[in-house]
């Protein structure tokens, strides 16, 4: 049987967390979705929990967290850990947000892949998922 | 192929992120799936699947964490599938469903799953009831499967669901651009939402009297002025079990008003199928549906991924352009070749 070419790369775009600003994460998620990938948008004020049971119900490749209220040190790192635990060890997490530079490195760390702060372009992060993608092949 | 029966093991085990795989596979169309829907054919035809549809922002999600919550409490397990259309320029999708049914993901007797309708050739309709089918499988009792319903496709998916609900919102404007769009002769069940809103009544009214004409008796669904009320059954006539009549009900989704007996009529309605033999009937229609979906995906697999359809309509583009040959020929060709082509 031939393979068919290719699918839609699936991104869960969630909001940790109790900040309320989601105008970022609506960007983000429109720029995903203006690529050519299906993104779930979760919306505010969800716990790592719920991020990482829909993100395994949705069966995503790509898991993309923002924060802007400073708890990123504990729900990033908690959003990775769940997922690891359901057997989805294999999901890239991403995350965003007002994150000082001497987190990002502990964060990456932790296992969340790569960060990016205010000023991002959003076709940087298109072409990040995308070039990961890419390389893990299938 | 050891990948499928990892998966029909999962799935028979219950494991949710197993079924969210399967789901994928199916979605994909990738090496498998078939052999993975073939094997889980037997488990499936236990669930009761109910279509909901209607126009953007009628309230659809919150609806359904609704209806769902009301299930949870009798103990009753839900899959969701909600449907969003793919950008047909980007092929992409912002699915957002589940920001409604926020309460719902923790539960482990509800999985939601959202879909982007892909379907550049049709195959939305056959992908999301096999998506069903594995759900099914798993063992979920009800299977709601969310689309918006402002066109043809929508009443494909309908097609796939035992029970068929059409949300309608007062506010959708002028009531007869609803019903002129072809929905209104699908629905086994209608239900004007947002019902706290001016015109509800009005709606609600003009439904019942559109529904009255095609059924060739304007004045069915208008209730006596006297005696008991018979509006809102399901069942008016009791002596009447062969044929079921749409009932209209009314709801507000965001107060949870309406919803207890929006599930009492889907349950009312599958009660009906059952006795009637009409569950029986449609499913047998269905699944004759589908195996020809199934064969249609494959010749045209046949056609344009083994065969050399592509090749030969590549080859005759520039004949064709300049109007040497027609459309028809060069179809004609390629089945033609088709039928030559050695096994």
């Amino acid at each position: 049987m031939v393979k068919k070419a290719d699918r839609p790369i699936r991104v869960l775009v969630g909001k940790p967390g109790l900040d309320g600003h989601d105008r970022g994460a609506k960007v983000v998620a429109a720029a995903l979705r203006d690529a050519g990938m299906e993104v779930i948008y979760t919306g505010l004020h969800q716990t790592p929990e719920m991020i990482a049971t829909a993100a395994v119900q949705e069966d995503v490749d790509v898991v993309g967290l923002s924060i802007l209220s400073g708890a990123h040190m504990t729900l990033f790192p908690r959003v990775r850990d769940l997922l690891s635990e359901a057997g989805r060890s294999d999901v890239l997490v991403i995350g965003g947000g007002i994150i000082p530079a001497e987190d990002i490195e502990r964060l990456e760390g932790k296992g969340i892949a790569k960060l990016f702060g205010p000023g991002t372009a959003s076709q940087e992060i298109v072409e990040y998922i995308t070039s990961w993608a890419e390389s893990r092949g299938e | 192929m050891m990948v499928t029966d990892g998966l029909i093991e999962g799935i028979r085990q219950g494991r949710i992120p197993v079924l969210a795989r399967a789901i994928s596979l199916v979605e994909n169309g990738r090496d498998g799936y078939e052999r993975l829907l073939s094997a889980l054919h037997p488990l499936v035809g236990r669930a009761h699947r109910v279509g909901i549809t209607g126009p953007p922002g009628g309230g659809k999600s919150t609806l359904i964490e609704r209806l769902v919550q009301v299930y949870r409490e009798r103990d009753i397990t839900v899959a969701v599938v909600a449907v969003d259309p793919t950008s047909p320029f980007s092929g992409g999708a912002l699915l957002g469903d589940r920001i409604r049914m926020d309460s719902l993901t923790l539960d482990p007797g509800v999985y939601i799953r959202s879909m982007a309708s892909r379907g550049a050739h049709g195959g939305l309709a056959t992908t999301t009831r096999e998506v069903c089918d594995v759900l099914d499988a798993f063992g979920f009792e009800r299977i709601i499967i969310e689309t918006v319903g402002v066109g043809q496709s929508e009443l494909a998916i309908a097609g796939s669901a035992d029970t068929t609900a059409l949300v309608l919102v007062p506010e959708s404007g002028d009531g007869v651009q609803v019903l002129k769009a072809g929905v209104m002769e699908i629905a086994d069940l209608y239900l004007v939402n947002k019902a706290d809103r001016p015109g509800a009544d009005r709606l609600v009214q003009e439904v019942e009297v559109m529904l009255g004409i095609r059924r060739g008796n304007a004045l069915r669904h208008v209730g006596p002025h006297h005696g008991p009320a018979t509006t809102g059954s399901g069942k008016r006539e009791a002596e009447d079990v062969s044929e079921w009549s749409p009932p209209v009900l009314t709801s507000v989704a965001v107060s949870g008003e309406g919803v207890t007996e929006l599930v009492e009529a889907f349950d009312a309605h599958y009660e009906h199928l059952e006795q009637s033999g009409e569950l029986e009937r449609l499913r047998r229609e269905g699944l004759a549906r589908h195996t020809r979906d199934v064969v249609d995906r494959a010749l045209s697999n046949l056609v344009w991924q083994e065969g050399d359809g592509a090749e030969i309509l590549a080859e005759k583009l520039d004949d064709l352009a300049s109007g040497r040959v027609s459309p028809y020929k060069i179809a004609h060709d390629i089945v033609a070749h088709l039928q030559e082509a050695p096994e």
